[in-house]
């Protein structure tokens, strides 16, 4: 799960890095009174789970209150990188003498953890990292001995963080590599990290990815980091139904069993959409190995409700679950959901039991199920149906 | 011969009496496994009692530790079904008794534990697969995990790949060849047995004719196997990449399945192995195609 600002804000505050909260309002009204309270010049920041906010006009300063109120009006409901914005943080305005970048993240390909940090330009890293790489320094971090304050002498020593920053810079690394470890993320990030007025180092913006399984097995308090009413409203009820679902933007529902087959049949499904007037898949959807009737009738639930959706592709195959058993499933959930199945339902069954599975499915002749007996001419008569 | 497994493989089963743990026992005895206890520590001293192959009652010992079911079974290989907040532990235990071939079938493992058991690993004897994986099989000789082993039989095709359900898909396409070795690697963004090491092994595999090569998005795993391969593999290779219609930023069902920003897409991962001269299939069936051509060919 990645997060907004200020809750990344939140978990630095959490762990003795030093920040500024800020205040997060709704409305430009509560804009305009945060801006009071905190008095003098504030910046109103749009609160987005995307970069170059900025850029795309959603970080303004307000010299007084009703600038606040301004800027908070135009900035609310604004879309950056097709997110709405819902909210905006308001924060003094504390102009940094200096901009710096430092992060911890989770390094897929060496199997390790990776510090990443820049004392020449925060924001701009992409760009220093381009035209000055050995201004951006990259530390390995062995998972197994972590960043203990020796360790984060030596990467300040190597990032080469000024002498009037240097030992907060050190006490700086200590407490992100706890955010970093504390709260499971896969990564942590401060841009700009910021040399204030009279030497002050703060975290000005920050950005934090938590690991879902960890999450989930042992930290119940990030679920409120968690904004609902921000979810998709079909993600939402999937999840609430514990379905492993992703909306995409297309007319062929697909439900399958097993990540990469689902991701698979998505692509034949595009593939074959190509012929039948460039239809594309309209979710990812996982309902993993057991595939009962009850788990296919939620998925579908969950499908047939989703109004772009013209026609469905189930695509199972039998491993460790038999056929029968998923034909079942199908059947029990057509019954269950009786006159709410509304859309035609192309079938592919193959694997453990397929022969007893097809039976069972040609047996119940349902006019809505068509079977075919290999994903790709599944995929090609879904899409044609959905461009029906 | 085979790869990681094989005929002498003995197998215990950490977890051996939960749900999953009991269930798959079943059906790795079913396939012929050699399995010959589990490890539980508060149920240290009992036994569990499933059916072998020809329907006889097999006694299973259930062991307080890994080192003790090992000195007393001579065991090789522990297959995890340890539910994900106990992995790192069960993983670390089976490590320190020196246990040459771990296989983490569990899913949700938090990655810094995966991490941690990784960096625990260098400089010790095991070898990991997984976590988030379905196992491995050699057909006809030994089963550690959850493949099916009713798809396929004995062959020469080597098969790795990040998913479960695209091993069995893939097996089923090509069962009247049969296969080597299937590997499930995982769908983890750090795992502990990568395409590389698979593809090494099935090149020193004298019994492995082709091998395919199943990846998907997110990480450069596969990118690096392209490196690996045009510098180190002289069998053929054919290679298949799902995910090319997922957005960026979201999770599909595995862990590791993550686009983000430009890095870890499909297009870059199949153009990557293509450059090295491994023939990509647009869709399993025509990836299957492509081994048969070169499978008919030899």
């Amino acid at each position: 799960m990645d997060l907004m600002e200020y809750q990344a804000k939140e978990l630095f505050a959490k762990h003795g890095v030093a920040t500024t909260l800020g205040t997060v309002v709704e409305t430009a009204e509560e804009a305009r009174a945060a801006a009071e309270q905190i008095g003098g010049v504030t910046v109103i920041k749009a609160q987005v789970k995307a970069g170059g906010r900025g850029k795309a006009g959603g970080v303004k300063l307000a010299k007084t209150a009703d600038e606040a109120f301004e800027h908070a009006s135009n900035i609310l409901g604004m879309e950056i990188k097709g997110l709405t914005v819902n909210r905006v943080l308001v924060t003094p305005a504390t102009p940094p003498e200096e901009e710096y970048y430092f992060s911890f993240l989770l390094d897929r390909s060496n199997r390790q953890y990776l510090c990443i940090a820049s004392v020449e330009g925060g924001v701009e890293i992409e760009e220093v990292a381009k035209t000055n790489p050995d201004a951006v320094k990259k530390i390995g971090i062995d998972p197994g001995k972590g960043v203990d304050a020796a360790k984060a002498r030596e990467i300040a020593t190597e990032a080469k963080f000024p002498e009037p920053v240097f030992e907060q810079a050190v006490k700086m690394i200590e407490d992100l590599y706890k955010v970093f470890v504390e709260e499971d993320a896969t990564l942590v990030e401060v841009n700009p990290l910021a040399r204030l007025a009279g030497d002050k180092l703060e975290a000005l913006d920050g950005k934090v990815s938590l690991d879902d399984n960890a999450s989930e097995v042992r930290h119940p308090d990030h679920e409120e980091f968690e904004i609902r009413e921000e979810a998709d409203p079909l993600e939402a009820k999937a999840k609430d139904l514990g379905l492993n679902y992703v909306k995409l933007d297309g007319q062929v529902g697909i439900i399958g069993n097993g990540a990469g087959l689902v991701m698979s049949t998505l692509d034949v499904v595009a593939y074959a959409g190509e012929n039948h007037g460039g239809v594309k898949p309209a979710n990812f959807l996982d309902i993993g190995g057991g595939a009962n009737a009850q788990v296919m009738a939620n998925g579908l639930d969950v499908i047939l409700n989703d109004e772009q959706v013209k026609s469905v592709f189930v695509n199972v195959f039998g491993g460790i679950t038999a056929c029968d058993e998923v034909a079942n499933g199908i059947k029990g959930a057509l019954e269950l959901l009786g006159d709410k199945a509304t859309k035609p339902l192309v079938v592919r069954l193959d694997g453990n039991n397929v022969e007893q599975g097809r039976a069972i499915l040609n047996e119940l002749n349902h006019p809505l199920v068509t079977q075919v007996d290999t994903m790709d001419g599944a995929a090609d008569k879904a899409a044609e149906l959905a461009n029906a | 011969m085979s790869i990681y497994l094989n005929k002498d493989s003995k197998i215990i089963v950490q977890g051996i009496t939960g749900g999953m743990g009991a269930k798959h026992t079943a059906l790795m005895l079913d396939s012929g496994a050699t399995i010959v206890g589990g490890v539980n520590a508060r149920k240290a001293g009992t036994t569990v009692t499933h059916k072998d192959a020809d329907g006889a009652d097999v006694e299973l010992p259930v062991f307080g530790s890994v080192a003790e079911a090992m000195k007393e079974t001579g065991a090789n290989v522990s297959v995890l079904f340890v539910p994900p907040a106990f992995t790192k532990d069960a993983a670390i235990e089976a490590i320190d008794a020196e246990m040459p071939l771990i296989v983490v079938i569990t899913e949700g493992v938090p990655v810094q534990d995966t991490a941690e058991v990784w960096s625990y690993l260098q400089g010790k004897s095991t070898r990991m697969i997984g976590p988030n994986c379905p196992g491995i099989i050699t057909p006809g000789e030994s089963l550690a995990g959850i493949t099916p082993h009713t798809i396929a039989g004995k062959g020469p095709v080597g098969l790795v790949s990040k998913s479960g359900t695209l091993t069995y898909q893939m097996m089923y396409e090509l069962r009247d060849f049969g296969f080597s070795t299937a590997i499930g690697i995982g769908g983890d963004p750090i795992v502990g047995t990568t395409h590389i090491d698979a593809l090494q092994a099935f090149e020193e595999d004298p019994e492995t004719k082709v091998i395919v090569m199943i990846g998907e998005i997110g990480g450069d795993a596969e990118e690096r196997a392209a490196d690996y391969i045009k510098a180190n593999i002289t069998k053929p290779v054919v290679g298949y990449v799902a995910g090319f219609t997922a957005p960026e930023g979201k999770t599909m069902g595995h862990a590791g399945a993550i686009v983000s920003g430009s890095a870890g897409t499909a297009q870059a991962k199949k153009d990557a192995l293509e450059a090295v001269g491994v023939k990509v299939g647009k869709t399993p069936s025509e990836t299957a195609a492509l081994a048969r051509e070169i499978l008919q060919s030899l």
